[in-house]
């Protein structure tokens, strides 16, 4: 797409005054439709079993202690808690940020359940029905075929679907508390190489305080026969959510993981800061898929999640893959780049990324290919899409370390402009240390064309409907590389975030 | 049908269109020809909608209603049609989404239920045939990547699919070979009813050897000089504009003198 479309012709006579003109009668109509509301704003009146405000040692032993844990974690927590405290939050992204005051926040609420469900009819039935609200039944009969779901509220999993299905092939898909009983060695084995303590300071305060998550292992040579998803609800007020998904693909197995979230509407601002590690071994690939789409705040930029969030994978062995897929509509303030580590050789990183932004949202969004293993090739498409007085930055690395001879990245950013009050802004970093890497950059910024909405209009399509149009023909390509369900949901969502027509 | 009075607009203050008037009866063929800058392309997406000019006086009625007061879609869906002279590219929207989507809105409009997947990939495939568009088109984006005469194909096979009662085709023969020119213009022909109109906005003769006209006005500098008929165009085609200028500016000034 190459800037905005005015090709001349019918329109070029005149064509400084004709935008003028336009501008004004185009941007009311976008004004109107891009203020949409948020559909899954409903809070569940539940009993929660919380720790008090406040962050300090106490409360991350209290945590270990509520969550049973053995001692190599709760020094995992304590080491990275300590680290914690001499770090700064960064500062180079481009958002504003109001200070967060982390004495208080809740860092740990579990709904209270009166007994521990030892299946899934023996949920809370008040659970249940939040779940199906969001449209996850967690009744396995009721559900998509062919996706098991881990969902968890605040800072506990409630129900892990198909686990038993899944464990005939070896597969472990469980909660990350359950793993960490169960399976210790694993977790052991993995939690914290991907993104360490000390990578940064939400991973560092993730670590101290992580609450659940989930987590999952893939055999040697198992291709995994379902889509597997976690399904992330904050409910609780003055709450954050911790989470922590670890996600590991042995020698070639295979994997395709999705992971949806949405919030309560509330006046406050409530902290998401995530941590997901991603290992695929040797001949290994991992899809892994996000549709995030938590609460956005109001249209005066009032309340709405802060994401700030750690995702890495790293591709350990040689020909093995990682794919990320990201489909961005929610939060107040989006932090997160979804990175791959390329140390196999010939192995593939791959991220592919739809960023919205509206009213007052603001997103600093993009990936890290780090190329170290020889011919290992990287593809990044990102398409940002900014309406009302939102910002959306794309910020990317490609790094090119000296023995990954071969080397090949592509990267593809684009960004849309709805209205005249948004901004778009790209930076790209790349850092090459081998002669023989190739590296292809390609940027577009382009407004959305009144001459397309008009040509809609022609037809008969309505200025709603034709920016529904546009905007998901403009995000097919990442939308394509969603599991077909999901993609049907992504694109409703696409249009939801920018329109005023919610049902 | 359509009946134009004393239509006057300005873009930015400049006058483009000085009292047009113009009666499209049902069934009829009207040619609109003139020199460039003359008002052909404001009056036809004036006529469409595109607010991007100030009207300053006139009116005009479609079937008996203020079609002015009509939203662009709401025209769309009532019947007309603009074909346009650069018609614009949709990355990533199928033209069968585009189609579909525009096609269901007229059902809607007319009361009647979406049509299903398949009537309407079949109702794609008579249109496809009956405007000898190349199929593989209809399967990618709209109009992106295709060269001039595929968009302009394009238009007429969407002319095709909507079926309207008027279609004003703003130089739709522009940038066209003569074996493209062959195929729009029997797409049109084919695709005019009894009770179906068409104005042909054109700068040449050509076209209208193929699509014959009931009427031929001559536009130029936002009035309509001429009105004759078909032979018109032939007269115009030999002697080029130049008369046309020349007549106009004589009534010009013997307007400024003796004022009606």
């Amino acid at each position: 797409m190459n800037g905005n479309i005015c090709q001349g012709g019918l329109f070029t006579l005149q064509e400084s005054t004709v935008s003028e003109n336009m501008e004004n009668d185009s941007d009311k109509i976008l004004d109107e439709v891009t203020s949409g509301d948020y559909k899954y704003g409903f809070y569940t009146d539940i009993e929660a079993d919380q720790i008090a405000k406040g962050l300090n040692e106490d409360v991350v032993r209290m945590i270990s202690q509520r969550k049973g844990e053995p001692g190599w974690l709760l020094e995992f927590r304590l080491r990275a808690y300590r680290h914690w405290l001499t770090m700064k939050m960064p500062g180079w992204a481009n958002l504003k940020i109001p200070e967060i005051d982390y004495q208080d926040i809740i860092y740990y609420s579990a709904p209270r359940q009166k007994v521990a469900p030892g299946s899934l009819d023996e949920i809370d039935p008040e659970l249940k029905k939040t779940f199906d609200r969001l449209g996850i039944p967690l009744d396995e009969q009721k559900h998509l075929s062919g996706v098991a779901v881990d969902a968890v509220m605040d800072s506990v999993s409630v129900a892990t679907t198909f686990r038993e299905t899944l464990a005939e092939m070896g597969i472990i898909f469980s909660s990350f508390s359950e793993a960490v009983k169960e399976y210790p060695d694993l977790v052991k084995r993995y939690l914290g190489s991907v993104v360490p303590y000390t990578d940064n300071y939400f991973a560092a305060l993730n670590s101290a305080v992580f609450s659940d998550g989930s987590f999952c292992y893939i055999p040697k040579g198992v291709r995994c026969p379902m889509e597997l998803s976690t399904y992330f609800r904050i409910n609780a007020a003055n709450t954050g959510q911790f989470e922590r998904t670890l996600l590991v693909a042995d020698e070639e197995s295979y994997v395709s993981y999705l992971e949806g979230c949405t919030a309560p509407m509330r006046d406050e601002n409530q902290l998401h800061a995530a941590v997901v590690e991603i290992v695929s071994e040797r001949g290994a690939e991992v899809k892994y898929a996000t549709v995030q789409n938590w609460y956005p705040g109001d249209k005066n930029g009032r309340g709405g999640i802060y994401n700030f969030v750690t995702k890495r994978g790293i591709c350990k062995g040689d020909n093995s893959k990682i794919s990320w897929t990201q489909v961005e509509t929610g939060s107040a303030i989006t932090w997160k780049y979804p990175s791959c580590i390329l140390k196999g050789d010939n192995s593939v990183g791959e991220f592919y990324s739809v960023a919205v932004t509206n009213n007052h949202q603001q997103a600093d969004t993009g990936t890290k290919m780090i190329h170290i293993g020889r011919n290992t090739r990287s593809t990044i498409v990102s398409k940002g899409i900014s309406a009302g007085v939102s910002q959306n930055s794309y910020r990317g690395l490609v790094k090119v370390l000296k023995k990954a001879s071969g080397a090949r990245n592509f990267s593809q950013c684009d960004s849309l402009l709805l209205g005249d009050k948004c901004g778009a802004h790209t930076f790209p970093y790349i850092e090459v240390d081998n002669q023989t890497a190739v590296i292809e950059h390609e940027a577009t910024t382009s407004k959305i064309g009144e001459d397309q909405i008009f040509y809609c209009n022609q037809r008969g399509i309505s200025t709603e409907d034709a920016i529904g149009l546009i905007v998901n023909g403009y995000a097919r390509e990442v939308i394509n590389k969603l599991p077909m369900e999901f993609a049907v949901e992504a694109q409703k969502l696409l249009q939801i975030s920018l329109e005023g027509s919610v049902g | 049908m359509l009946v134009i009075d004393n239509l006057k607009a300005s873009i930015n203050g400049k006058q483009i269109l000085k009292g047009i008037s113009l009666h499209v009866k049902e069934g009829e063929v009207h040619a609109i020809m003139g020199p460039n800058g003359s008002g052909k392309s404001t009056l036809a997406a004036i006529l469409a909608g595109r607010e991007f000019a100030a009207i300053d006086g006139g009116s005009v009625s479609y079937f008996g209603r203020n079609l002015l007061d009509m939203a662009p879609e709401e025209r769309s869906r009532d019947g007309l049609f603009l074909g346009f002279q650069y018609p614009i590219e949709i990355p990533g929207v199928s033209m069968v989404n585009f189609m579909k989507t525009a096609i269901n809105e007229h059902r809607k409009y007319r009361g009647l239920e979406p049509l299903s997947a398949s009537d309407f990939l079949k109702l794609m495939r008579e249109k496809k045939e009956l405007v000898e568009i190349d199929s593989t088109l209809t399967n990618r984006s709209v109009n992106e990547g295709f060269s001039g005469g595929e968009k302009k194909k394009n238009e007429i096979f969407q002319m095709a699919m909507l079926e309207p009662r008027l279609a004003i085709l703003d130089e739709t023969d522009s940038g066209l070979d003569i074996d493209a020119l062959r195929i729009v213009a029997n797409g049109v022909n084919k695709l005019k009813r009894k009770d179906s109109s068409v104005i042909v906005i054109t700068h040449y003769q050509r076209l209208l050897d193929f699509i014959v006209p009931d009427v031929v006005h001559v536009l130029y500098d936002g009035r309509i000089v001429k009105t004759a008929g078909k032979e018109l165009a032939l007269e115009l085609e030999e002697k080029g504009y130049d008369w046309i200028k020349k007549e106009a500016e004589k009534t010009e000034e013997s307007w400024r003198v003796n004022p009606q």
